[in-house]
């Protein structure tokens, strides 16, 4: 028995044991709740480790086979895979609260299932568990193939994953049940917060040692981006979330700052986890599957070092744009609007980068659709991270914030670049994964492409009339000096936008669950790689 | 850069010489247009600082050429706002309600200021156009529980009813059924009797003689005798075929067993005296003003 496998099976039987106490003295349900998931999980985890200890062979499997490395893609497979189920579980939360918004008698009165806590359950959905398994799963991949060796750590890698996921159930459980510290993005509660820190530390270390013990001389592109996002991350969800709990046998907590300064903190954070969580990791697929499917390489070295760092330097300071005209002083509103106008060139070097990947081969765009998928999400990219600065602009400002532009934007994003360049990782990753010689259907990947396009148009689209319309029907003075219209009036012109932007939400799931099936009978009926150049897996 | 780089065929350009997993890198320089774009950004970001409050200092910040600040601006547009409304809304505060309805140009403002204040504040109850629902009175129609005359409207606006304000309109609907002061069957056949009052069919088996005689013992003191109601105590027309709380016999049972209360908030202090004038003569003019 390994030194890893004796600790964590004791820490996770004296874990259950613990639990089980606290979910006894809990001073609310919800908490209550938790305990209990938090004993089951260490039980689980307790019989896992010694029944994984007493099947297996006694050598734990070689660092390498025949001088290839062994890679371990057990814990990929599993993130590649729940990846998919959070994503269709994020997008439908998403459809519902677009109708519950066209229509609101859909909240059927119901507080578990109203907008105010299935909003956060389809942010956290979409962004930490869809995207989240994606680079956990991407990141793990991309490090063992560019460095040429198997993932550092036994047990760790899953620990990252399941313990990754398992503080997604807690999240999403906790909204469900009320449980929240109000902070856009980061609303789990203390305890959810404190063990997404013992998770992380640990996928950070599994990342760095596996770079470090690499077999090649240089550091591939992908892993600078990978390895500033998971550490950003980290500094951010410190400094973000620092509170104290009512009760260390409670839900509830307040969070150490206060006032200008706890929403500065905030939107700091928030911004951030669009630019380490949504662009760096996102960059970092992207440097590894667009040369791989295109079969290209890489347009440029140099604007691929200048752009990383420009990037990483300038997205810190651009979250005060979230709070312009308000209580924050003018001149960190000077701060985040300038770093925002100088952050549009760093963004586009990365969809230059991309886009003339592939030089030579823009014909592949006509034959392969996922390559299409890949090569547009970077279009999407492009085109957000102009409208990003652009909205940053205070007179732009004015207009947009507050508004559904700002939503329509997101989800440009979001959809466009974040969830295409996913998907597209996740065409790619499943055949090379589950050692098969193609997807089970480029067709249906086609009709994934066309069906979500359409959706993400629709809902984009939309946005953009009724947001620019809502912020101009707020600023519209009468002769007399009067506002023209009251709130409601403007909430009663956007029900047609609303009800489009639901439909383009519906495409755009009836696009991933295409998607769904195309992987699973891909894994199912695919054709084996016979001549694979990668060894063969043990089983995990 | 190193001895393994090579040409690439379809662009001529070198690559670095560096390949992980089958990936290699052109060696391409910067895109001009690039570089120049994002040197632009910059300088005009330093410009900005110039102008513009922009950096902390240790107990300060830069101020910027012009010591611009936003709460500045807020106060020049609210200024501006002023002069437009000017001296006329100080003049509709100072108005005699009369008056403001015989002056076409103040109606004109009032009714502007009055339709602004009413949709922020006054919609989420009685509905943009004044409707109302179940419970919150229309204000469309000529029914009038606390009088329909601009006066009358002003001053429940400022006060509202039962809102805890000292002058608040005062007086509900007693619980008859759950103070034991009737029986069921007996606030059935009042019920019954109430919607004979508008012409509305009455139940099988039900006393006509009855439902007169309770009416009169019960509810005659505040609706009056022939059901016409008593604007000073807020007790409404039950003759005029309109119903705050339905008019079937089950809503009429459940009045008349638990009473009603409702309450509208009073104004005064949230809105200044001008707003409040005009949001009377804005509700006088809905149509159904007397």
């Amino acid at each position: 028995m390994t030194q890893g496998e004796a600790g964590l099976g004791a820490l996770s039987a004296v874990s259950a044991f613990v639990f089980v106490f606290v979910a006894a003295k809990a001073a609310d349900g919800a908490f209550a709740f938790h305990a209990a998931l938090f004993a089951v999980f260490s039980l689980w985890a307790c019989f896992a480790i010694f029944n994984r200890y007493f099947s297996r062979a006694a050598a734990l499997p070689p660092q390498e086979i025949n001088g290839r490395p062994n890679y371990n893609f057990g814990p990929i497979k599993f993130s590649a895979a729940i990846a998919m189920f959070w994503g269709i579980a994020g997008f439908l939360v998403g459809l519902i609260i677009a109708l519950q918004l066209a229509f609101p008698v859909l909240n059927f009165d119901l507080p578990w299932i109203s907008f105010g806590r299935l909003r956060p359950l389809h942010t956290s959905a979409v962004i930490f568990a869809f995207g989240g398994n994606v680079l956990i799963a991407s990141s793990f991949y991309v490090v063992q193939k560019s460095c040429r060796v198997r993932l550092a750590g036994d047990l760790a890698p899953w620990f990252v994953v399941l313990g990754y996921n398992f503080f997604i159930l807690i999240a999403g459980t906790g909204y469900l049940l009320g449980v929240t510290q109000g902070k856009e993005y980061a609303e789990p509660e203390w305890y959810a917060d404190l063990w997404l820190t013992v998770v992380w530390v640990v996928y950070l270390l599994v990342f760095l040692i596996t770079v470090i013990k690499r077999k090649e001389p240089h550091i591939f592109v992908a892993n600078w981006f990978f390895l500033a996002f998971i550490v950003t991350i980290a500094v951010l969800h410190l400094g973000n979330n620092p509170g104290l709990p009512v009760s260390l046998l409670g839900s509830k907590s307040y969070i150490a700052w206060g006032g200008v300064q706890d929403a500065m903190f905030q939107w700091w954070y928030g911004h951030n986890a669009v630019g380490f969580f949504l662009t760096a990791g996102f960059l970092a697929i992207m440097y590894y599957f667009v040369p791989k499917r295109a079969d290209r390489p890489i347009y440029s070295y140099r604007l691929s070092i200048i752009h990383f760092w420009a990037l990483i330097f300038l997205y810190i300071w651009a979250g005060p744009h979230h709070l312009h005209y308000t209580a924050l002083p003018d001149w960190a509103q000077t701060l985040g609007m300038t770093f925002s106008i100088m952050l549009w060139m760093p963004s586009w070097g990365g969809m230059i980068n991309g886009l003339l990947t592939l030089s030579g081969a823009w014909d592949k765009l006509r034959t392969d659709p996922v390559l299409r998928m890949l090569v547009v999400s970077v279009a999407f990219y492009g085109m957000s991270t102009f409208e990003g600065p652009m909205m940053s602009i205070k007179v732009v400002n004015s207009l947009s914030h507050y508004t559904d532009w700002t939503i329509g934007h997101v989800h440009s994003g979001a959809l466009g670049w974040v969830g295409f360049v996913s998907f597209g990782a996740l065409y790619c990753l499943v055949p090379w994964l589950w050692n098969k010689k193609q997807l089970y259907s480029l067709k249906l990947v086609n009709w994934h492409f066309w069906i979500s396009t359409l959706g993400i148009v629709l809902y984009i689209s939309a946005m953009w009339v009724s947001g620019i319309m809502q912020g101009l029907m707020w600023r519209a003075y009468t002769a007399l000096g009067f506002l023209e219209y009251s709130f409601i009036e403007t909430v009663e012109a956007m029900h047609p936008f609303y009800v489009t932007r639901a439909l383009g939400g519906a495409l755009f799931l009836i696009g991933s669950l295409i998607m769904a099936y195309n992987l699973w009978m891909t894994v199912r009926v695919g054709e084996e790689e016979v001549a694979s150049p990668v060894a063969l897996q043990p089983a995990e | 850069m190193t001895d393994h780089s090579e040409i690439d065929k379809v662009t001529g350009t070198s690559t670095t010489g560096h390949e992980w997993d089958g990936i290699k890198e052109l060696n391409t320089p910067l895109p001009r247009w690039w570089v120049w774009t994002f040197y632009a950004t910059i300088f005009w970001s330093i410009g900005y600082w110039i102008v513009y409050p922009a950096w902390p200092l240790v107990s300060s910040y830069t101020t910027g050429m012009f010591n611009y600040s936003s709460r500045a601006d807020v106060a020049v547009e609210l200024a501006n706002l002023a002069k437009i409304r000017g001296e006329k809304m100080v003049k509709l505060a100072a108005t005699p309600l009369a008056e403001i309805e015989k002056d076409p140009a103040m109606l004109a403002l009032a009714r502007a200021s009055g339709k602004a204040a009413f949709g922020d504040n006054c919609a989420p109850c009685h509905g943009t156009g004044g409707a109302g629902a179940k419970g919150y009175p229309n204000l469309n129609d000529d029914e009038w529980i606390w009088g329909g005359k601009p006066d009358q409207i002003e001053k429940t606006i400022q006060f509202g009813a039962r809102s805890g304000h000292a002058k608040a309109h005062e007086g509900a609907m007693l619980a008859f059924g759950k103070d034991g002061v009737l029986k069921p069957a007996e606030i059935v056949t009042v019920a019954n009797y109430v919607r004979s009052l508008s012409g509305l069919s009455t139940g099988a088996g039900y006393d006509a003689a009855a439902g007169k005689k309770l009416f009169a013992d019960n509810c005659a003191s505040c609706h009056g005798d022939a059901g016409k109601g008593n604007q000073e105590m807020g007790a409404p027309n039950l003759t005029d075929k309109i119903w705050l709380y339905g008019s079937d016999e089950a809503s009429l049972v459940e009045t008349i067993t638990n009473g009603r209360a409702g309450v509208m908030p009073a104004w005064v202090g949230r809105l200044d005296p001008a707003t409040i004038r005009a949001l009377a003569v804005y509700v006088h003019s809905l149509g159904g003003g007397q």
